[in-house]
């Protein structure tokens, strides 16, 4: 039954040419469940995600976390083009963390895409939790909302709706469906002169079955997607109302403060209250396997009573681990393993014995931490055998069934207050439990609300990383300075497959992983793999042009002869940057292109050298296809968003181990680009028509590339470690004639 | 006792002297609007304005506030007429919703109060004037538009 009401529809291409697949062709329809188990009064589902009142006005339910990507806006942009909705008649709801409006199409869509990846996978496996079976999530990552549920989803379920309207509309009428047609949310029978609102005919319309294949507008038909809309979301981040789960408040909520372990898997073996519990709106004192929190009923107090308390931590064998420790493991395991094969085309090892040349070079990343704005936190308040939960999340049923899971309830009678997220960036997937974990352990302790906030020294120390990774290349090359050989190996694991590997034709490739685990917990940042891959083989390329003679921009031009649109946003943004043009005085222009979770995007970066040596991020140039824009106004602000997060992590972005546990603790050990800092952009976005592209993500791994290229220029040094800060550019030997 | 004017209502609170406004603010008034995002006065999300000067509530104690109008971004629309001068709040919160500024929006309350202050003492920022002005966090990298924003306030 329930494995019934999953399934998917594969049904093949329309006649348009539209893929048709998704929830809204289901059967039975989840939109009957959703009128029994969540409409009062004369409203009506009509599909999964579209609900539809008498007065015509129109609800869309997003099932997607709001986190600044626009996502709310985007989906409801897509159904209520479909539906041929009018978009002022359109309202924009989160959609309850239930599984009725579970987002499952993510997942399949990236098993077509390369298989379930191994950040989700895992949660097959959690539990008995049934929130836990594939297919029945509710998370928001991997740039995927967009071009998984959007596409496959909800303009489904828009044209879905549109037709049950249609066919509602012919019988009340009795007139053929072609006579009909629809517009701004209202049928209409020209013949007759005939008009009905849809919500004069959605009562009706809900008592049908969804059509299993509507068919979806081409682009041509699009009267709401491709417009720059503005965001639903952004009036009540104007004025203080949008509410995080940090803001989640009563009257009677306790606030904890917490110390965990600081070496990654010590236990807490003895706790010295001090003069804690003697101070003003202390509570008590709670002792976790991991940990010690103070509740009180301010967060400062509870903070500053914290201080008080001393605590013994059990011994590891990690305990006086450094990040050097790490690197010299990273280094031998490099040497000594032949690891496992990522790729292999031709035969690179003979092709190495017989190259007229060959170069090497060690590029290497450090631990990141995700820094979102808004600190980790979740509020729980556990009522006997019912709970109510409140955080800030990229999967909403995931953290109700943790919750659920260590408040020992079963998942329904967990209540989950969906919120704004105050900055996600993968530090709120899945398997970011701790800060859920904690707050529910807590909370049992209490009956009243219990608001468990992870302080931003917390957060840094506390986080799961986006992972270290070293990597050592090879390239040989002819007597004539072709390249023939593309030698990569590399520290794992692999959490994106694929973003090892390159576009760029050349006969002998041999990419291989060596195991790369250490005790530090990481997690999916911000583009995943491609955020270190993309810096070390857009980096390696342009040493591959530097040594063969040959400019950079060409080299990689001759190299994709088999990839048009990497070629295409390549040119597009050199020419848009002025690549080969005459430039200011001491500036240079550095370029990469990368293509991943479906878009394709080049970036230049105009550098110079400032006064204290290091560099300048004037301006950076970027072209994107991303098959298609739902929203441009949006694109671009992703695409900003993308490239000045992957600016940060260049520039100044490093977690780094002493003594087992993470150094860093606040913003100003873990600086990231301000205003001051912050290069104008120019963002170039190419409409090929291929399917959507992510966007969330795919403007983050070119940036550091394109930055570490135009150093060399100016420097002759050559950038094989970030972050730069850590580079000493006092002794420049500028590249002449590129 | 802590006794201070917030957006135009008198509030007293008994609390710790040293117990800053950010927390007095969020967890004793429940006004959430204000922001925790580092508690060291780096990032500037706590953000509000004390008798229209941009201050960074996360250190500031409610005994360095003691009897002054404190201006949150719940009260920011509302403050324009009283001891605020400048461009009108409401303006920048409404050049915001125009240059579509806010993305995850968390860090966004602390850059407004940052920004209204900042041009009600310089109308007419240069770019440089801007960068040593600005200097709150965000996350997302709405910077470009924050920019933009400013520039259309500062012609306006």
């Amino acid at each position: 039954m329930k494995m019934n009401r999953r399934r998917f529809l594969l049904a093949g291409t329309a006649a348009g040419g539209a893929l048709l697949i998704g929830y809204a062709a289901t059967r039975p329809s989840r939109h009957r469940r959703a009128n029994a188990d969540l409409v009062q009064g004369d409203e009506r589902f009509v599909t999964s995600f579209i609900k539809i009142a008498p007065n015509n006005q129109i609800t869309l339910y997003i099932p997607h976390s709001e986190m600044g990507q626009g996502i709310h806006t985007a989906l409801a942009m897509m159904a209520a083009d479909e539906l041929d909705a009018n978009w002022e008649e359109v309202n924009i709801e989160q959609a309850p963390a239930i599984d009725l409006f579970a987002n499952g199409d993510l997942v399949k869509g990236f098993a077509g895409e390369f298989g379930v990846p191994n950040f989700l996978m895992g949660l097959v496996n959690v539990s008995a939790q049934a929130v836990a079976e594939i297919g029945n999530l509710q998370i928001t990552g991997g740039s995927s909302s967009v071009r998984y549920t959007g596409e496959h989803a909800m303009r489904v379920a828009g044209a879905a709706a549109r037709e049950m309207l249609l066919e509602t509309a012919a019988e009340r009428w009795d007139v053929e469906l072609s006579e009909l047609s629809t517009e701004l949310g209202h049928v209409q029978h020209n013949a007759s002169g005939s008009s009905a609102s849809y919500g004069e005919l959605v009562a009706d319309a809900a008592l049908r079955e969804p059509p299993e294949q509507p068919r979806l507008k081409e682009r041509a038909q699009f009267n709401i997607m491709g417009k720059a809309i503005s965001r639903n979301d952004i009036p009540a981040k104007v004025d203080g109302s949008a509410l995080y789960g940090l803001d989640a408040h009563s009257e009677d909520m306790l606030y904890a403060a917490i110390r965990l372990a600081p070496v990654f898997g010590s236990k807490l073996v003895a706790v010295d209250p001090g003069a804690a519990l003697a101070q003003r709106g202390v509570e008590r004192i709670v002792e976790l396997e991991d940990s010690v929190a103070v509740v009180a009923d301010n967060y400062w107090r509870a903070k500053r009573a914290l201080a008080l308390v001393s605590t013994e931590w059990e011994q590891t064998e990690n305990d006086a681990i450094s990040s050097a420790d790490i690197d010299v493991r990273f280094s031998q395991e490099l040497a000594n393993s032949d690891g496992s094969e990522d790729k292999e085309v031709g035969d690179a090892e003979r092709a190495l014995e017989e190259a007229a040349d060959v170069i090497e070079a060690s590029y290497s990343v450090p631990y990141l931490a995700h820094a979102p704005m808004e600190p980790m936190n979740c509020t729980v308040h556990i009522k006997g055998d019912t709970a109510d939960m409140w955080t800030s999340t990229q999967d909403a049923l995931g953290m109700r069934g943790r919750v659920a899971s260590q408040a020992g309830l079963p998942e329904e009678a967990v209540r989950f207050h969906q919120t704004y997220c105050g900055g996600g960036f993968g530090r709120r997937l899945p398997f970011n439990w701790n800060v859920i974990d904690h707050a529910t352990l807590i909370a049992k302790q209490f009956d009243v609300p219990v608001k468990t906030i992870f302080s931003r020294e917390d957060d840094m120390q506390q986080d799961y990383y986006r992972p270290a990774v070293k990597n050592n290349f090879k390239a040989a090359f002819d007597e004539d300075n072709n390249v023939l050989v593309w030698h990569s190996r590399f520290t794992g694991p692999i959490q994106v497959p694929g973003a090892a590997h390159i576009p760029y034709g050349i006969a002998n490739q041999s990419i291989r992983v060596v195991d790369g685990d250490t005790h530090v917990p990481i997690a999916a940042w911000r583009s995943v793999d491609h955020s270190q891959q993309t810096f070390f083989i857009e980096s390696f390329i342009d040493e591959i042009a530097h040594r063969a003679g040959k400019n950079p921009y060409q080299l990689r031009r001759e190299l994709l002869q088999e990839h048009p649109r990497h070629r295409a946003v390549l040119e597009v943004a050199a020419e848009a940057a002025g690549y080969g043009q005459n430039l200011p005085q001491g500036h240079a222009l550095g370029l990469a292109v990368q293509e991943s979770f479906g878009s394709v995007v080049a970036e230049v970066a105009e550098v110079s050298m400032g006064v204290d040596n290091q560099p300048i991020v004037h301006k950076v140039t970027c072209a994107i296809d991303c098959g298609w824009a739902v929203n441009p106004d949006t694109v671009e602000a992703q695409i900003k968003s993308g490239i000045i997060f992957g600016l940060s992590a260049a520039l100044y972005g490093e977690i780094t181990i002493d003594n087992g546990r993470v150094r860093q603790g606040n913003f100003p050990d873990y600086e990231m680009v301000r205003m001051a800092t912050s290069p104008e952009i120019d963002v170039h976005i190419i409409e090929s028509g291929e399917e959507l592209g992510g966007l969330g993500e795919p403007a983050t791994p070119p940036i550091a590339a394109a930055v570490t290229n135009a150093i060399y220029i100016l420097t002759g040094q050559r950038v094989r470690d970030l972050p730069i800060k850590n580079h000493d550019f006092t002794r420049s030997n500028p590249v002449a004639g590129v | 006792m802590a006794t201070f004017i917030v957006n135009g209502v008198e509030q007293s609170l008994d609390v710790e002297a040293d117990m800053p406004l950010l927390w007095a603010l969020r967890d004793e008034l429940g006004m959430t609007g204000t922001k925790f995002g580092c508690g060291i006065a780096s990032c500037g999300a706590c953000t509000v304005h004390v008798n229209g000067n941009a201050v960074r509530s996360c250190v500031t104690p409610v005994a360095a506030v003691e009897g002054q109008e404190i201006t949150t971004i719940e009260g920011l629309a509302q403050a324009a007429a009283g001891s605020n001068p400048g461009p009108g709040q409401g303006a920048v919160q409404q050049a915001w919703i125009d240059h579509q500024i806010p993305q995850c929006g968390y860090c966004q309350s602390g850059m407004i109060m940052a920004v209204s202050s900042f041009l009600a003492s310089n109308p007419n920022p240069t770019d440089a004037e801007i960068d040593a002005g600005i200097t709150n966090v965000c996350r997302c990298g709405s910077y470009p538009r924050v920019r933009k924003a400013i520039r259309a306030l500062a012609n306006a």
